[in-house]
């Protein structure tokens, strides 16, 4: 009863624009402690490897980026099915601000792996499983992007975007699987809900803390960006106006 | 702590370049992304703060 | 009714030989750079003979998607099938199968021809065929969605490879392992079952994307 209350209410812009700031600020509180403990954790504290040295504190701004920046992407492609499904204006918005976000935390992933590979596999770029995966991410967010902008209407652009979204989180398992079983240099993955941790405690508590970090962080610039996108979009409206006066 | 003094912490045990260049970048991007988003916000409302002045300005002249 | 619009695609289809024969020329033409820019001393180019045949073809394949219904979009002829037509589905539908006859089966075919010239030994050849039938599906039913949204733009060509080459990825590199398998005499189950998955994963979801796609796309006129 409660969750659909909420449900109807998204729909509307103007109690998101209102709900979102208290959340907004949350977000930038959390992901402010958390990536600052994370990043202090994993540069000092946190013991080096016994085959990588320290090199391997690498990791704690590597994988959390990666893995925000996919999670990016599907979130990008259930608010496609939400705007389908529902009509729901929000999702667009959510469509438009996941975008830029997804596409400079692949970037930075791409780039942290770059610089970590050189002193690990002695390569700054080496055309391995999981790189390739990143890369095709990188692909995907960039194809979305060029369709938003070759389309003026700014419904139909909602939804074509919306429809490749989906089409792409649909295709990511099947890419990540057939690149991973292609050839991977990777160690494996480093967190994963059904093992345990390879690693001791003290290394994975920090990257825990780091990936916290980056999921807030994300969520945080992302609902600026929506606030920012629902204050154009809604400019004619009383509520926008009533808010400046 | 890991690191004896802020030298070898600053070197990494040679890995120093690596690891603050990815620390570096991050953290600047993110920073950066932060910046412009705050800037776009203010942006965003000057401009609706501009519209709305003009318009309160015309109805009040004829 | 199926039979009906199969049919009536075919001679669409066999007014327009061009379509047909365009991208096959370009298949060839491929094939033979290729062969051409590889130096003379490399004995034998069967190693990269998967990965080159199977870039071909997804080129080829995006070449031919470009025609898929540009001509039906630029004369309305599209609006009137999403409008008038009882299920607009299945006219699609037939559309991309016989989209796929004229590149995927086409090229499946014409595999041993491509082959032999790409240097794989005559042994793979089947496997070859087998890959091809199993993977191109794939491609026909992914690219027409891309296609259906690129249509309302003049130069939507680069646009479209953009949104659909990453989406092509896992065909390639189980396609590829195929041949290369294949040729080295490993089993390959594995990989063919892969890429029938992958096609039946893009048939479930191709046509009704490209609906949807096609329907935004009328709208953009």
């Amino acid at each position: 009863m409660f969750l659909r209350e909420f449900w109807h209410k998204l729909g509307s812009p103007k109690w998101f624009y209102q709900i979102s700031t208290g959340w907004m600020i949350g977000f930038a509180v959390a992901a402010l402690v958390l990536l600052v403990v994370g990043m202090v954790w994993g540069l000092a504290f946190a013991p080096a490897d016994y085959q990588q040295g320290n090199s391997f504190r690498i990791i704690y701004v590597h994988v959390p980026t990666a893995m925000v920046a996919q999670s990016v992407y599907i979130s990008m492609g259930v608010a496609g099915i939400v705007l389908f499904v529902w009509r729901m204006k929000l999702a667009d918005v959510a469509i438009a601000a996941c975008l830029p976000v997804g596409m400079m935390l692949t970037a930075l992933a791409l780039f942290s792996g770059g610089v970590w590979g050189r002193p690990t596999w002695g390569t700054w770029w080496e055309w391995d499983g999981r790189t390739v995966s990143t890369l095709v991410l990188l692909f995907l967010y960039i194809g979305i992007y060029a369709l938003r902008e070759a389309i003026p209407d700014i419904t139909l652009r909602g939804r074509a975007s919306a429809l490749v979204a989906i089409v792409g989180t649909i295709n990511i398992p099947i890419i990540k699987y057939s690149v991973d079983w292609w050839h991977t240099l990777h160690q494996p993955g480093s967190f994963s809900l059904t093992e345990k941790p390879t690693m001791p405690v003290e290394m994975w508590a920090p990257l825990l803390v780091m990936v916290l970090g980056m999921y807030c962080f994300a969520g945080y610039i992302i609902l600026a960006r929506m606030r920012i996108e629902i204050l154009l979009r809604e400019q004619r409206t009383q509520w926008v106006r009533g808010l400046v006066a | 702590m890991q690191f004896e003094s802020m030298i070898e912490f600053v070197a990494m045990g040679g890995h120093g370049l690596y690891v603050w260049l990815a620390y570096g970048t991050t953290c600047a991007v993110l920073i950066g992304s932060v910046l412009s988003v705050r800037i776009a916000a203010k942006k965003q409302m000057q401009q609706l703060r501009l519209v709305a002045f003009h318009q309160t300005r015309c109805k009040r002249e004829p | 009714m199926i039979l009906r619009l199969f049919f009536s695609e075919l001679r669409l289809l066999s007014r327009n030989k061009a379509q047909v024969l365009n991208p096959l020329a370009f298949l060839f033409l491929g094939v033979m750079l290729f062969s051409v820019g590889v130096p003379s001393t490399v004995q034998s180019n069967g190693i990269y003979a998967g990965a080159v045949l199977w870039f071909i073809v997804l080129l080829t394949n995006l070449l031919a998607l470009d025609g898929l219904f540009r001509r039906d979009y630029d004369n309305g002829v599209l609006e009137q099938i999403l409008c008038a037509s009882e299920i607009p589905f299945m006219v699609i539908l037939m559309r991309i199968f016989v989209h796929w006859l004229h590149t995927g089966l086409l090229i499946t075919l014409l595999a041993p021809l491509l082959g032999l010239a790409l240097g794989i030994e005559a042994h793979a050849l089947p496997v070859v065929m087998l890959a091809l039938l199993l993977g191109t599906p794939a491609l026909s039913f992914i690219g027409a969605t891309g296609a259906a949204l690129t249509v309302g733009f003049s130069r939507g060509g680069v646009l479209l490879a953009l949104l659909v080459l990453p989406l092509f990825l896992p065909v390639l590199i189980f396609g590829a392992n195929v041949i290369n398998d294949a040729v080295a005499g490993i089993d390959n189950t594995a990989q063919l079952y892969w890429l029938a998955f992958i096609s039946m994963v893009a048939f479930t979801i191709g046509p009704f994307a490209t609906t949807v796609g096609l329907k935004i796309s009328v709208q953009l006129q």
